[in-house]
């Protein structure tokens, strides 16, 4: 998949604003970002759903603008919001789904069983949807997305509102296609499901991309070693700053805590009780890639 | 598990003779939902006609026949039934083209599911119309089955009641499919019920001939599409054809089809496609 100056506009907004990137055929690919920063609008443009506004757009090497029925016969979509049929049972979801892609009923069900126990609701086949959780719900568009056996399966936001466990199931499920080599495309504002699920991911804000790259690159670029948060009682986190400003690499300020950024947060942290500041609280953690998006865009990633 | 991967085996594997036209392929997503009400609704095809021309038409019918003799050279039920029938299929066509519609788009999203598939804006439309035909079909039918019980089938031509009164339902459903399209509320669909639906069931010649009506007042029932739709089912269902004038009711339930159909390609489109 290629994309050049990829846009798309809604009247006078620019959602997505003249990206650039290349997906690789089993590779694992993730778009991070705040809400609004146009992830689910390039997912739209990439899944022949949205018509591009300009730029170029090759998916599976071919021309959403011309071919876009030939391409979403090899895509999955598991969109950002649901589209189950909330009145037919489990099994005839996927029944109904696959008769889109015009697949014989028996080889829709042969894989719909296989399917069903693939994300532990085969139990609930003949159950109607409506009254499944979110996120049993979640995991059956999930398996919804492959019956047709797709070489490419756009995610987004596939582990919003699930519980731990539901999220770890997704992960392994999803992990598990990659080894059979099918591609996977993810948004996700979770920086843990980037780092678990994706090869490379493009980090984008306000419709653009600020960075791209394998996980770990990105935080060795955008970000020190470790991190050193510091609470204090008072909302005077500024100040604190201010005075702290040399000892740590770099720092950000938040509505909350304080960031350090260094290499070595035991010896920062033995720093600052010995400057005669007492925070309420301190962590020292590795950093991550909520701290590359905040290094680069000056703000929180799940707000 | 058997592969998720799309090889090219498996594509090959399942590959058949003949494609299923896409349309079709999302008529059957109606057809599946309708699995879970057919009782109730066939019941109530049944039902309706039974409750109506027995009410109006042996009931009403027998004062009106007292006093009038006959309607159009008829009794009054058999001039009511075919009215009746044509009445039907527009409140069909206009059930069937908005909730329906306004749920595949905003509560369960189901013109979405079909437009990630390989199926296109103009399948999923004619899928929808498709399907509200096949009921306009169903529905119809067993309306002149429920007629034919009640001994007012008077002559042959009556086979071609059958395909006037789908074309009167669909000269409904396809503009206001193309309306619902638009919509973000439910609101207007009970507006367009007041002030359009129930109106004309009432004054475009289901109950009394439009002569019966003030100059002006007919020259606005020739004008509503119900009035065609009754006079052409009526015409045939009587076998009191005339030729010229039941062509052009024919001819403007087509246009006004045709145009539905055109305004809907073009609202679905700039609903749907984004
Ligand atoms: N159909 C539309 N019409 C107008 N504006 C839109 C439309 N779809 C999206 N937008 C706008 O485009 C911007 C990007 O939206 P998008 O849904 O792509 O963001 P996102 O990254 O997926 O956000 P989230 O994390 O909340 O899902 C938002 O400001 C949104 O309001
Ligand atoms: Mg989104």
């Amino acid at each position: 998949m290629t994309a050049r100056g990829l846009t798309k506009r809604f009247g006078q907004f620019t959602a997505v604003d003249a990206v650039d990137f290349d997906i690789e055929a089993g590779e694992s690919f993730g778009f991070l970002g705040p809400n609004g920063a146009g992830k689910t609008s390039t997912m739209r443009m990439i899944s022949c759903m949205s018509p591009v506004t300009s730029g170029t757009l090759r998916v599976l090497g071919l021309d959403p603008a011309h071919d876009g029925p030939a391409i979403r016969r090899r895509i999955g979509l598991v969109p950002q919001e649901d589209t189950l049929d909330l009145q037919l049972t489990v099994l005839d979801n996927l029944v109904v789904y696959g008769r889109y892609f015009d697949l014989p009923r028996k080889v829709i069900r042969e894989r719909a069983q296989h399917l069903l126990e693939f994300i532990q609701l085969a139990d609930r086949a003949h159950e109607r949807v409506e009254p499944l959780s979110g996120g049993m719900k979640r995991r059956l568009t999930i398996a919804r997305s492959l019956v047709s056996e797709p070489d490419l399966l756009i995610l987004d936001e596939p582990t919003t509102g699930l519980d731990p466990q539901a999220r770890h199931l997704v992960w392994d499920r999803l992990y598990r296609l990659k080894q059979q080599g099918v591609t996977l495309v993810v948004t996700t504002h979770y920086m843990d499901e980037a780092e678990q699920l994706c090869d490379r991911l493009v980090i984008m804000d306000g419709g653009r991309i600020v960075a791209e790259g394998p996980p770990p690159d990105l935080i060795a670029r955008y970000a020190t070693r470790e991190v050193v948060e510091l609470r204090f009682p008072a909302d005077d986190n500024a100040e604190v700053a201010a005075r702290l400003d040399g000892l740590a690499q770099r720092h950000e300020v938040l509505p909350d805590r304080l960031l350090l950024y260094t290499d070595d947060g035991e010896r920062l942290v033995e720093e600052v009780r010995r400057s005669g500041l007492t925070p309420e609280r301190t962590l020292v953690r590795r950093s991550s890639l909520e701290d590359v998006f905040l290094h680069l865009t000056g703000r929180s990633l799940v707000e | 598990m058997t592969s998720a991967l799309g090889t090219e085996t498996a594509g090959l594997g399942i590959a058949r003779g003949a494609e299923e036209p896409p349309s079709l392929r999302a008529l059957r997503y109606w057809a599946y939902q309708y699995k879970r009400t057919w009782r109730g609704s066939i019941t109530t095809s049944f039902l309706y006609p039974v409750l109506y021309l027995t009410a109006m038409g042996i009931g009403l019918g027998s004062l009106v026949n007292r006093h009038a003799h006959e309607v159009d050279h008829v009794r009054y039920l058999v001039f009511l039934a075919p009215g009746l029938l044509a009445s039907t299929a527009m409140q069909i066509g206009g059930n069937e083209a908005t909730y329906p519609v306004m749920g595949a788009i905003k509560w369960m999203r189901t013109y979405y599911a079909m437009l990630a598939s390989p199926l296109r804006v103009r399948d999923v439309l004619f899928g929808h119309l498709g399907w509200i035909a096949v009921r306009l079909v169903t529905v119809s039918g067993i309306y002149l089955g429920v007629m034919a019980a009640f001994g007012t089938i008077v002559s042959p031509w009556v086979l071609l009641a059958l395909p006037a009164a789908v074309l009167t339902g669909l000269a409904f459903a396809a503009p206001i499919a193309a309306f619902a399209a638009t919509q973000e509320t439910d609101t207007a669909f009970s507006t367009i019920y007041r002030l359009v639906l129930i109106p004309l069931f009432l004054f475009s010649g289901t109950f009394f001939p439009v002569t019966q009506l003030p100059a002006w007042l007919q020259y606005v029932a020739y004008a509503t599409p119900l009035y065609h739709g009754v006079s052409l089912c009526r015409d045939l269902t009587l076998g009191q054809l005339h030729p010229a004038g039941d062509v052009a009711h024919g001819l403007y339930l087509v246009a006004l089809t045709t145009a539905g159909l055109w305004a809907a390609l073009r609202t679905y489109r700039s609903r749907l496609v984004v």
